[in-house]
């Protein structure tokens, strides 16, 4: 579904990635993992194409999309929910999820998928009139991620889904992933939380300073001894 | 003695209040530009100004009804907002609030100028004048109820559209975090685009509506340009809701303190009171953002 072939960007002279390449196929979830700084962010604004790569190829169903403005890859079908999450926090909920639903393609479906994101997160339905930056982490986390789903994707981009978040609200963070991907949704994850991560995805790439140094089912991951040295601290 | 008093406070008090929904429309214009893209128009009412000569243009010279020249007019002073956002507006965008002010000023010396070349110097006026209303003993001018009536439905017509529409939710959003727009599928500069165009509309419709009290001069932007500006500061600049509110507190010290001791002194009072409000609670009566 996703093709990133040989992307290198950077800011300014810094250069925050090296010729990487990734494949998302549609149906499956994947996570890009890396320590911090790794690039892992970069990364997604490349692909969401907030950044504009030195070089490489972006696709998406075969089609190329490097000369799209950021604000058509929601049309592409690829939503993003960023890093800290970036609810509108002076807006109601029902209005931050209205805006996921921007372009004139999510607008003639609506009514249909707030259901569907209420029927997700029933508590979302609760607190449709509050203004979200008064909602707790775990709440906004979920509001971001209904808000991405209200244009429809076909895949989902999430950024840190579980950075600053409490490590209880974490657990049932990575427990909502497995709800999302059991609805079909096509997901590709970055996260520093490795061990939580590996096991709701079934791929993943290893990410450090910028260049993709692993790659493989989850579960080979999590048993590499590489891996488990270096980040899980076995 | 003491019941003919009470009457024409009573009018002071309704003159205010019609006052207040004629500045209330002025500052919604100003704010609205500022609260969404964080540049304050300083030549907002040379706008209003430009909408006022349109208007005389093609009633009094071109002959055409007056309804169609309003709404001519308006359309023209909204194409004259997003231009003013284009051309003027969007090279500083990233630039020091200081340089913006100083631009948007040049702004206000070029129409003043340009309408003294064009339009002269003279006193113009486009020949309407709407009879006075008595109730009771009370005087009120027709004029200024009806601006007060548009002023309030555009008003609430404009709330309608930022909290009923996409594109408005998108205005409303697009202040508190600008850099992820594009991942919700909207294009900044279009929204901002659209917001110049709302408020130079809202200044068009502002010049239609105080063409029917004021005769036209290239200086008349002055009479409520700074007062529109000390309205949205007191109100908290960017801040809707504390700029309709601030407009009717405004109106009130000059329509009421101009009754109790001359039309001039109600002015100093209400500057005295922007003064004071400004040693009390700097950051604008009633501030929420930032």
């Amino acid at each position: 579904m996703l093709r990133v072939a040989g992307v290198s960007a950077g800011y300014g002279s810094f250069q925050a990635l090296f010729d990487v390449s990734l494949e998302v196929n549609a149906g499956e979830a994947v996570a890009v993992i890396g320590p911090n700084g790794a690039g892992k962010t970069t990364l997604l604004r490349v692909i969401s194409r907030l950044i504009e790569p030195r070089s490489g190829d972006l696709q998406m169903e075969g089609r190329r999309y490097n000369d799209a403005a950021a604000h058509e890859v929601i049309g592409l079908g690829i939503a993003q929910v960023p890093e800290g999450r970036r609810l509108f926090p002076r807006l109601t909920v029902e209005d931050n999820l209205r805006m996921g639903a921007f372009t004139p393609a999510a607008r003639a479906q609506y009514g249909q998928r707030l259901e569907f994101v209420y029927d997700l997160f029933p508590k979302m339905k609760e607190r449709r009139g509050q203004l979200a930056g008064t909602m707790s982490g775990g709440e906004q986390q979920m509001c971001a991620i209904g808000r991405a789903l209200m244009s429809g994707p076909k895949l989902l981009l999430l950024d840190e889904p579980s950075a600053g978040l409490a490590p209880v609200i974490v657990q049932s963070i990575f427990a909502l992933m497995k709800r999302i991907r059991a609805q079909g949704f096509t997901v590709l994850i970055v996260e520093q939380n490795i061990q939580q991560v590996l096991k709701v995805v079934d791929r993943a790439y290893l990410l450090e300073t910028g260049r993709i140094r692993q790659s493989g089912p989850a579960a080979e991951l999590l048993a590499s001894d590489e891996i488990r040295r270096a980040y899980l601290g076995v | 003695m003491d019941q003919i008093f009470d009457v024409f406070l009573l009018e002071a008090v309704l003159n205010g209040i019609l006052l207040g929904g004629l500045l209330a429309l002025l500052a919604l214009g100003l704010n609205l530009i500022f609260g969404v893209i964080d540049v304050v128009w300083i030549c907002y009412a040379e706008l209003i100004m430009v909408g006022m000569y349109m208007i005389w243009w093609m009633h009094s010279g071109l002959g055409l009804p007056l309804a169609l020249a309003f709404v001519l007019s308006i359309a023209f002073v909204a194409a004259l907002g997003a231009a003013m956002h284009h051309f003027i507006v969007r090279p500083v965008l990233t630039a020091e609030p200081i340089n913006q002010l100083l631009v948007t000023g040049g702004v206000l010396f070029f129409l003043q100028a340009a309408a003294t070349v064009v339009f002269g110097v003279e006193f113009r006026n486009i020949g309407v004048r709407l009879p006075g209303i008595s109730i009771g003993d009370m005087n009120l001018s027709l004029a200024r109820l009806i601006a007060f009536a548009v002023a309030i439905a555009a008003i609430a017509a404009t709330y309608l559209f930022l909290t009923r529409t996409y594109v408005g939710t998108a205005i409303r959003a697009i202040s508190q975090d600008r850099a992820i727009m594009p991942l919700m599928g909207v294009n900044p500069s279009r929204i901002y685009l659209v917001t110049s165009a709302l408020g130079g509309a809202l200044a068009g419709l502002a010049g239609c509506l105080l063409v029917l009290q004021y005769d036209i001069h290239p200086a008349i932007g002055l009479s409520f340009g700074p007062i529109t500006f000390l309205i949205c500061v007191m109100g908290g600049l960017g801040n809707l809701i504390g700029g309709f509110l601030a407009a009717f507190v405004f109106a009130q010290f000059i329509s009421v303190g101009g009754f109790m001791l001359q039309l001039e002194w109600g002015y100093v009072l209400a500057f005295l009171f922007f003064i004071g409000v400004m040693f009390w609670k700097p950051e604008g009566l009633f501030a929420r953002r930032r």
